[in-house]
């Protein structure tokens, strides 16, 4: 079935991945090529972006190292990317190298079971350190980072901020007063896009930093089933502000089946004024709205007390090594990571993508960034911004994309929702085996 | 006549032999059952009671934990289970009816004397042959409230169009038009090789007897396609009782919840993780269809056999 | 002959085109535009003309994937439904002739391969120890395994119509149970057969879970995977998804248009014989 596999390089390199891949070849090292050089297979989601930054990487890299042959492989994004990483390495089939979130689903893969340390790859310690803890399983790193930090935020149109004269809000109460100034010019306040459910949770997802700062130690208690939505009215708060939101009608007409890219556009043409989104789609708002790098900014979706006014952040994506890539394939795959960890291989995102965010490499520099970034960094330096809750919990119930969609659409009220999702939490919790459930 | 009575005469002689001798020429083989067997039990049946087995366990995929029947209880107290349950049934009667009923006339339609046969029976076949990922990418941006076709196309004659897919009381139902949209070919085209397999003798007889067309249906299209019926039937049952790809595509069971069946719940366990609470939602599923479909195919087939 | 009726006609085709021909000139209109028009979703006539580049743009994707897709799906649609169909009709003929106390178990077992759901992980863990994962044997007996089921219910009802005395007589003949299956039944089937393998075709060549799941990576890609090259989460190019929807039903357009002709003529033979 393989004859059509004309080029005999390439068909080495198949015969090569499925001897590195079969089951069986476990702590066996048979693949060291004669001559030294080696072929690795790089599992990445399908991205527009993550395909341009991949590729861009791999030209740089072998260009370098021309004994190594990179062969980039893609997966679906979101859920069904999940189960088929799980899948793939729990049959012991995973691609040489694969790109991966970090944070909780990081640790969901059983790193210590499936995953290679890093500990004496070149470049790990250039690591920042809210990297670092979000690959870390058991005190071993596993991953370096891809991509850059981002922040699930509030992008506002500039040009409709200085039309109304708005100043940008520090809390929730300001927010809902420029939103009444907003309508009243003509302009649709908050774009919503239920037309890609996961774009609704930003409200609550984006508000974690307000949660941490009423509670530093909220996610610990919510780990440890101490501590609810429903029962914490900051942790709530986020519900409240989804149904405000609707109930005012601040929203696009069409929020219930407007798409990511109607949202960007709607934005970037000013129809509408502002988005909660994470900023890492603000390469694709430049790339698909020209001209529109400096019009956009970015705010932190505001609580209730403007001093504390905290920006929630992500971390980026690790690039990881799977335990079944051994031998002279194990050596070259740590020597891409490095790159991937070194200054050259910011440069060589940056060569192929709009950075959003600062990289979690020590002596990466970003040069000339949107507006939108240039915010998003100011809260990050001056220590006004906390990582998102799926890096510092275990805990995320699989419907909150659909209960958010609720509470936006007014099918369910936030009270109720937030009860019901404590009820779906409670589920994951007892899958994951956590104590106190 | 004469030939069928040689044949009786032939099943008599050979009954009337040894029974050995009977065994030794039977025409039919288990072997027959082999090749169909040994592929369908390595490669469904062992998976499948390996997943039995998950069911009872706490899965992440790297390892499990046996906690007994804890799956199923969780199952049971879904938030969402009793109306998704309802939703699986009117999905599945609504497109099963529909696909019968259309799928029937149409049938009669194409095997009538009208201008561009050919014609329509390949159109009314064309959306089988698409991907349901193509499908429901097609039909959600047709069904787009504000700039989709069809409610555009309404703003023209002056009717403001739902939102098809937006709205949660029409979500389930537009999906559902979608199936109907995309398999009623199928159902049409095993209908009409039911029809044209019944011989034209029985036509002509009843048109000598001054039939009508009414009487042609009823008391020979109807009775004689019966087969194809029954095939119908219980092909779109399931398809409808199990039916995902489309919701999915289309609406991933919302807005919220309100398009959910127990097949999209069960994907959505399965997507996060939840994999011995997905494999139980399996179970239960199985339960569900096996408890319609199998005393329905019973009774469908009984009466085939008696006509 | 009866007279055409003209009304009808007429009526059945304007319903058609509405109902059937408008969704798939959307799709091709898509097909032609740039990437900002389709984003618009608009059903209009194209301002610029890209289909050529947008055609060459889907088949270029990643180093012609594209090709290699149609390729791999040919290969495993023609083997599985192949196998399927034979396979499936031996096990129908022999289930609907003949009388044993298994009959009960294995209708059980027919309905059950429609009725329950594939287990992903545990398939693969049986693929890896017989040493066919990740390989396109493997996907093929997948494809059977879990379409044989869907083929038998089909022929079941359909050999039910076969008159026994056909087979009495070719066993007073002296054929076996091969010859007997092979040579008299078989043939008598077509419309059956025709119809089981233009649904199967279309069954394995739109199947999107298993390939993705049974014989993974970018080189062994099926024609279904390759629609993710064009949809994902982040950003849709539209014209270039519906390039890819247009192209990948094509195969399954001409094997019907095809087949088309096989259903009437079986149909006719079906006609003669009655």
């Amino acid at each position: 079935m393989r004859t059509r596999h004309i080029a005999i390089a390439l068909l080495a390199a198949t015969s090569m991945a499925l001897t590195a891949c079969s089951a069986g070849s476990l702590g066996s090292s048979d693949d060291k090529g004669g001559d030294g050089k080696v072929t690795l297979t790089y599992l990445i989601d399908n991205g527009q972006e993550t395909l341009k930054v991949a590729e861009q990487m791999v030209k740089d890299f072998t260009a370098k190292n021309p004994n190594i042959t990179i062969k980039l492989d893609t997966r679906p994004q979101g859920t069904d990317g999940d189960n088929l990483i799980k899948t793939r390495l729990s049959t012991g089939d995973m691609s040489d190298v694969f790109m991966y979130n970090s944070g909780s689903l990081f640790q969901a893969m059983a790193p210590e079971k499936n995953l290679a340390p890093l500990g004496d790859t070149e470049n790990i310690g250039q690591l920042d350190k809210n990297f670092t803890t979000a690959v870390t399983s058991n005190g071993k790193i596993y991953g370096v980072p891809l991509g850059s930090y981002m922040a699930g935020a509030i992008l506002y149109n500039k040009d409709v901020y200085a039309k109304l004269g708005l100043q940008v809000p520090k809390t929730w109460a300001d927010f809902m007063a420029n939103n009444a100034k907003i309508k009243a010019g003509g302009v649709d306040p908050v774009i919503q896009t239920y037309g890609e459910t996961w774009t609704s949770q930003l409200f609550i997802l984006g508000d974690f930093a307000n949660v941490t700062s009423a509670d530093p130690d909220w996610a610990d208690k919510y780990t440890k089933n101490q501590a609810k939505y429903a029962t914490t009215p900051a942790a709530e708060a986020g519900f409240q502000h989804l149904q405000e939101v609707h109930d005012a009608g601040y929203t696009n007409k069409d929020f219930a089946s407007a798409k990511l890219a109607d949202g960007l556009r709607y934005l970037a043409q000013g129809k509408g004024a502002q988005y909660p989104i994470l900023s890492a789609l603000l390469s694709q708002l430049i790339a698909d709205n020209p001209g529109s790098e400096n019009k956009i900014g970015l705010f932190p979706i505001p609580g209730t007390d403007a001093a504390k006014n905290n920006l929630t952040v992500w971390s980026p994506n690790g690039v990881y090594i799977p335990a079944t890539t051994t031998g002279a394939k194990l050596d070259a795959a740590k020597k891409f990571l490095a790159y991937i960890a070194s200054p050259d291989g910011c440069t060589s995102q940056t060569t192929a993508s709009t950075p959003t965010g600062p990289y979690a490499v020590k002596g990466c520099t970003l040069g000339d960034v949107p507006q939108a970034v240039k915010d998003m960094q100011g809260y990050i330096d001056s220590g006004n911004s906390s990582l998102a809750l799926e890096f510092v919990s275990p805990v995320k119930g699989p419907a909150l994309e659909q209960i958010c969609v609720e509470v936006g659409s007014g099918i369910r009220k936030a009270d109720a929702a937030a009860k019901l999702y404590d009820e779906d939490v409670k589920k994951q919790a007892q899958q994951l085996g956590l104590e106190g459930w | 006549m004469a030939t069928t009575t040689v044949h009786r005469s032939a099943r008599t002689r050979n009954s009337a032999s040894a029974a050995g001798r009977v065994r030794a020429h039977s025409p039919y083989t288990s072997w027959f059952y082999l090749p169909a067997a040994v592929i369908y039990g390595v490669l469904f049946l062992v998976p499948t009671v390996i997943a039995f087995y998950f069911s009872l366990t706490r899965w992440s995929i790297f390892d499990s934990k046996f906690i007994g029947f804890d799956n199923y209880v969780t199952f049971f107290q879904e938030p969402g289970l009793i109306s998704s349950l309802w939703h699986t049934l009117v999905y599945a009667v609504l497109t099963s009816g529909a696909k019968v009923v259309l799928g029937l006339g149409l049938a009669i339609l194409l095997t009538s004397q009208i201008v561009g046969r050919g014609y329509l029976r390949s159109v009314v076949f064309f959306p089988v042959l698409v991907s349901t990922i193509g499908v429901g990418l097609t039909f959600t941006v047709l069904m787009n409230p504000e700039r989709g076709l069809i409610n555009q196309s309404l703003d023209l004659i002056g009717i403001t169009g739902p939102g098809w897919l937006t709205d949660p009381s029409l979500a389930l139902i537009s999906v559902a038009l979608v199936d109907i949209w995309k398999g009623v070919g199928l159902a049409t085209l095993i209908y009409i090789a039911g029809i044209v397999s019944i011989p034209q003798e029985y036509f002509e007889a009843a048109r000598v007897d001054g039939a009508g067309a009414w009487d042609n249906f009823r008391h020979i299209v109807l009775p004689l396609a019966r087969p194809a019926t029954v095939t119908v039937i219980i092909l779109s049952l399931i398809g409808g009782l199990r039916s995902f790809d489309l919701i999915w595509a289309m609406t991933r069971g919302g807005p919220g919840f309100t398009s959910d069946v127990i097949a999209s719940v069960i994907y959505k366990q399965y997507q996060a993780g939840f994999y011995g609470l997905s494999t139980a939602g399996n179970v239960v599923l199985f339960l569900v269809v096996t408890a319609i479909i199998l005393p329905l195919s019973r009774f469908l087939n009984r009466k085939e056999v008696e006509l | 002959m009866p007279r055409k009726n003209y009304a009808l006609s007429a009526i059945a085709i304007l319903v058609s085109v509405v109902v059937f021909l408008v969704p798939f000139a959307f799709i091709l209109l898509t097909a032609m535009k740039t990437q900002q028009e389709a984003s618009l979703l608009n059903f209009s006539w194209p301002t610029q003309f890209r289909f050529v580049q947008n055609f060459i743009d889907v088949v270029q994707a990643r180093d012609y994937m594209l090709i290699i897709a149609f390729i791999n799906s040919t290969i495993l649609t023609v083997a599985s439904v192949t196998l399927m169909v034979v396979f499936g009709a031996m096990v129908a003929f022999t289930l609907q002739r003949k009388r044993s106390r298994w009959n009960g178990l294995i209708n059980m077992f027919v309905l059950a391969g429609l009725i329950i759901p594939p287990a992903v992980v545990p398939t693969i863990w049986v693929l890896q120890k017989i040493g066919l994962f990740r390989t396109m044997p493997g996907l093929i007996l997948v494809e059977i395994a879990f379409g044989l089921a869907f083929v038998i219910l089909l022929f079941r009802a359909f050999i039910g119509t076969i008159p026994r005395e056909l087979d009495e007589a070719a066993v007073i003949d002296g054929a076996g149970p091969a010859r007997l299956f092979f040579r008299v039944i078989l043939p008598l089937l077509k419309p059956v057969i025709v119809t089981s393998v233009v649904v199967q075709s279309v069954m394995v060549f739109n199947d999107f879970t298993n390939p993705l799941y049974f014989l993974p990576g970018d080189q062994n890609a099926t024609v279904q995977l390759t629609l993710f090259n064009f949809s994902s989460q982040y950003s849709t190019q539209n014209n270039l998804l519906f390039m890819n929807i247009l192209l990948i039903t094509i195969p399954p357009l001409i094997m019907y248009l095809f087949f088309n002709r096989q259903i009437v003529a079986g149909m006719t033979a079906g006609a003669v014989k009655g």
